[in-house]
């Protein structure tokens, strides 16, 4: 016998699917069938199975080679390394949950330590642009229930986000969008003809780089203002008309990902498309969503915004009051400039993401990865804490790519005696007061 | 739990009807009661004013859009030196922001002001995961959350047919599945209306495609608030929020509530809770012969029982304005063309975020501030008059002092009068220089203590100090029987409590939090018989429009770790 758990919250991508039905075994211990989970949310689920799962703290030794310790004697030295540090980074974040990002704030914030996350390496320009120019936006429901007009800009959810055009924003018929796709026009901006261009009904490809000039170009023709013959490789005619297109719909939304935050320009790259959603709000309803990547990454710039004020790259080193200066207070620039002297990774992984003379230092100096899996990181890091996997073996809130919360579900049990990160940071909070005393 | 005497305090409270004489306070196991055994620790309040744990009806503390604010503004965190790195770590937790301060610093402020209660004022349901992962990460103050239904489509829809049943059954559902504590409602119509960029600027004025108007949007929630029987009344932010000329309208919705009787067995006697009036009372037709229209309000307000209203004073300073009026806040932009955000909230309702500077140098905003503080001075009476500033809207709520000290004395009224840069004009355009009335500490205590918790249906339990009630006490390094000459004073003594007690601890001495206190989260379920039809609607717009299932909806228990549940009977 098996018994079917619904409503199941996917941990992947931003797209927080939350209409996973996960089969699982009588004795909750295994999942046999993952439905209505993209091909990257259903291996999320039926991996955990598997063999060859680490389920016990590894050390490194002086030769290279991991030998097996105890949660205690891991935790001892997490919190040894954090005692003794004089500025620990602490980056990750976006694979677990809100609850954990909490208790794992109150043990920076007492270590006193930089607390970053994967924005750094991702949306953090669009945070940057967003403090100078703010952001209309609007929730996923309303692209479903509105949208007529939808722009993909330097992103490729048909990859990244794969039931994103499904759920919200192509496909479905919604309140007022009755007829679907039919009902919808759609833009792809990209200097690829991606997977994503294929479902637009206008693919306007961009030279490499030349995305700021041609908002720029989009915003003058809003405008009503003349520009060049050709724009970031693209004939007036082109630029023209769609603009028109979109001041013709009567709710569009524009979804951008790393094709702007991480190309020539960065966050004035968001910044100008966010003043072209301002500019199309003179003539219709406009509204501009970032594609935020991994599950919970927002839900990390969440919970450190209601408890320090800010999202991302924040310093607790003073322990009086939190600072906030990125390129200062950034992961990767810390790291370059050889500035930390201890890192703990977290739900992420730095040998994937960073560069790799950030990633070389960080294999330098005293680590700790937390994480479930294996990864590019816990192979360079001292000491490897693998934790229940969040969203599958322990519950906990995330927050979509629109910052709406979901709680995720928990629909097997973890491997015996696996600790969750609740659990884990909880005993080396309890720890580091040990160390450290109370005050 | 142990037992505290405080003695020989100056006391002002409304529920034991002393008014300034000395008294002795006993609590005993969180509540106030009658004595203390002679092992109580005795707290001497001898030339100090003591006074109940205050009430905040309405303040943007946790949220969606509160975070917005929160992490879009990170200069908020830079303002003032003594916010940056002034404040000492004195608890455990480091404290953060000024306009929209950190969960930490919201606690532990309201507790140094001598703040046990906190209504957080607009809660999108969609989000109210949000809201309650923040109240349970505020400490020491208790929390409620109202939802907001102004702009709702299923109220819409039930409403449309005049249907109270089930507009009652769905509110009482939403109640439930959200942990929220009543009915609130925002520019009615006008936000749904700004889905597709437009806005509602009356109470006549049709929401588009939905077919009712905010007057009937208003009226109804009214109705099913009745029917329901909950605590607090509905709590409404009027159509056209700060625009000149919006008395007419804000007394045009005033005047939806006549003819109703409040029926509830809280104690509450109003109808309608109109919330920062100050921003729906005024002249004028543009800003060029901006004027106050507090007095035409006030008169209004004065003659009619069912009304009860929070200022929303301006307290003059840089601050962060958000509301669920999204089209006033894209309105506001254009002014002041600071940055601007907006969050649409699907089927339900929208919000927006836009920094404010309330300049002694602008006539509008001269005028603004003078407005509050006559609502406040021209009410009759004090217990349906309460003081906020819409935080952090007109003020961040850590200005109360300020405007208590505004109010309690005429002579700094003058003086910042006479500082405006267009002192003249302001003074033409308003008539505070005429109101001689300086507020009593009774009369504050009125405003901030028992006014509020019967407005909110919390009388039996908090905003005074009869025995059985809430061990919330707040002293004040204020005498009354000789009061400072300075006003400063005055402000200092409400910004540092010498003590604040909640539920019977210390938790703030000398102004210093000295423990995290026990907040709790309150909620209403509110009892209402179910509706299979509502059931079915709820089940389909789910399936069909949200984009969340229906058991994803709802807030987890574990969000409200320490609730405090407040049943209502609906009067079938």
């Amino acid at each position: 016998m098996s018994k079917v758990v619904t409503d199941v919250t996917c941990p992947f991508c931003g797209t927080l699917c939350d209409d996973l039905e996960i089969t699982v075994s009588d004795d909750g211990k295994e999942i046999i069938d993952c439905q209505n989970a993209c091909a990257i949310g259903s291996e999320k689920f039926l991996h955990v199975s598997k063999e060859g799962r680490v389920t016990r703290p590894r050390k490194r030794q002086p030769d290279g080679s991991y030998k097996e310790i105890s949660y205690d004697e891991a935790i001892e030295y997490t919190a040894q390394m954090l005692a003794k540090a004089k500025k620990t980074l602490w980056y990750g974040w976006a694979s677990t949950s809100c609850e954990a990002m909490a208790i794992g704030h109150k043990v920076a914030e007492k270590a006193g330590t930089i607390v970053d996350n994967c924005a750094t390496v991702c949306h953090g320009s669009s945070l940057l642009a967003i403090q100078d120019v703010g952001v209309p936006s609007c929730t996923l429901g309303e692209v479903k229930n509105r949208a007529d007009r939808i722009v993909f800009w330097g992103c490729n959810p048909a990859h990244a986000h794969p039931r994103h055009m499904s759920r919200y924003s192509i496909f479905p018929r919604g309140f007022f969008t009755t007829k679907g796709h039919k009902g919808r026009k759609i833009i792809c901006v990209d200097c690829r003809y991606t997977d994503t261009a294929k479902c637009a009904d206008e693919f306007i490809q961009v030279e490499q780089g030349y995305d700021y000039e041609l908002l720029d170009a989009f915003r003058t023709v809003a405008r009503g203002e003349p520009i060049p013959d050709v724009v970031g490789g693209v004939p007036k005619e082109k630029i023209i008309s769609a603009v028109n297109t979109l001041k013709e719909g009567r709710f569009g939304v524009i979804f951008f990902g790393m094709g702007l935050t991480h190309t020539l320009g960065r966050n004035h790259n968001i910044d100008i498309a966010i003043n072209l959603t301002r500019d199309l709000n003179d003539y219709t309803k406009f509204s501009i969503i970032a594609m935020r990547g991994h599950w919970n990454v927002t839900g990390s710039g969440q919970v450190l915004s209601w408890q320090y004020g800010f999202p991302y790259c924040v310093d607790l080193t003073r322990r009086t009051h939190a600072r906030y200066n990125p390129g200062e207070t950034s992961s990767v620039d810390l790291l370059r400039r050889k500035e930390v002297d201890a890192c703990i990774c977290i739900a992420s992984d730095i040998g994937a993401h960073f560069p790799i003379e950030a990633t070389r230092h960080m294999a330098q100096i005293p680590s700790v990865c937390i994480d479930p899996h294996i990864n590019l990181t816990t192979e360079i890091s001292d000491v490897h804490i693998p934790v229940a996997l969040v969203g599958v073996e322990v519950e906990g809130c995330a927050y979509r790519m629109d910052n709406v919360p979901i709680a995720c579900r928990k629909v097997v049990e973890p491997p015996e005696g696996m600790l969750t990160d609740e659990e884990l940071l909880e005993k080396v909070y309890d720890r580091l007061c040990g160390i450290m005393g109370d005050a | 739990m142990s037992e505290i005497l405080i003695k020989n305090g100056h006391v002002f409270d409304v529920v034991t009807g002393i008014k300034g004489d000395k008294a002795d306070i006993a609590i005993k196991d969180g509540k106030i009661v009658d004595k203390v055994s002679s092992k109580a620790k005795t707290i001497d309040a001898s030339g100090k004013t003591v006074m109940a744990g205050a009430l905040d009806i309405h303040a943007h503390v946790a949220g969606p859009k509160v975070n917005l604010g929160r992490w879009f503004r990170p200069e908020d965190k830079m303002i003032r030196g003594e916010m940056r790195g002034g404040i000492v770590k004195e608890t455990t937790r480091m404290e953060q922001g000024f306009s929209i301060p950190s969960v930490f610093r919201t606690g532990y402020s309201y507790a140094r002001m001598g703040y046990g209660f906190a209504m957080e004022a607009a809660m999108p349901p969609l989000y109210a995961r949000h809201v309650h992962e923040e109240i349970k990460d505020t400490p020491i103050v208790d929390e409620a959350a109202l939802p907001v239904f102004g702009n709702n489509w299923f109220v819409f829809e039930y409403l449309k047919e005049h249907n109270i049943e089930k507009t009652a059954a769905y509110i009482s559902w939403l109640l439930k599945v959200t942990k929220g504590y009543g009915i609130k409602v925002v520019n009615p119509g006008g936000t749904e209306a700004w889905g597709w960029g437009l806005n509602c600027l009356g109470i006549n004025d049709e929401v588009p495609f939905f077919d009712i108007t905010p007057g009937e949007i208003t009226k109804g929630l009214i109705e099913a608030n009745e029917y329901l029987g909950l605590p607090h009344s509905v709590h409404i932010h009027p159509n056209m929020l700060g625009d000149p000329g919006n008395a007419p309208t804000t007394i045009d919705t005033m005047k939806l509530a006549e003819g109703y009787k409040a029926k509830n067995k809280f104690g509450r006697e109003q109808l309608l809770h109109m919330t920062h009036l100050q921003f729906h009372s005024y002249g004028g037709t543009g800003w060029g012969d901006f004027c106050s229209n507090a007095k035409e309000i006030m008169d209004y307000v004065n003659k009619h029982p069912e009304i009860t209203f929070d200022t929303g004073n301006v307290t003059l300073d840089e601050t962060t304005t958000m509301t669920a009026d999204g089209p006033f806040e894209h309105h506001l932009s254009a002014l002041n063309h600071l940055k601007w955000c907006n969050v649409d909230v699907e089927l339900e309702t929208g919000s927006g975020v836009v920094p404010f500077i309330y300049s002694p140098n602008v006539f509008p905003c001269a005028v603004q501030w003078a407005v509050g503080l006559e609502l406040a001075l021209l009410a009759k009476d004090p217990m349906r008059t309460m003081i906020t500033t819409d935080h952090p809207n007109a003020g961040p709520f850590t200005r109360y002092p300020r405007v208590f000290k505004w109010l309690m004395c005429k002579k700094t009224r003058d003086e910042q009068m006479a500082a405006f840069k267009h002192s003249g004009k302001v003074a033409d355009a308003t008539i505070l220089n005429e109101i001689d009335r300086e507020l009593t500490l009774y009369e504050i205590s009125q405003m901030t203590r028992a006014g509020p918790a019967k407005a909110l249906g919390l009388a039996n339990m908090m905003g005074g100090l009869a025995p059985g009630m809430n061990a919330d006490v707040a002293i004040y390094n204020l005498n009354p029987a000789k009061m400072p000459t300075d006003p400063e004073e005055i402000e200092k003594a409400f910004s540092l409590s010498a003590y604040f007690l909640k539920n019977g601890e210390i938790v703030c001495q000398d102004g210093q939090i000295v423990h995290s206190g026990t907040k709790k989260t309150f909620w209403v379920d509110a009892k209402a018989p179910e509706s299979k039809q509502v059931n079915r609607d709820v089940r389909e717009k789910f399936l069909r429009y949200y984009t969340v299932t229906q058991a994803n909806y709802e807030v987890p228990d574990s969000y409200a770790p320490n609730p405090f549940v407040i049943e209502a009977n609906a009067n079938v």
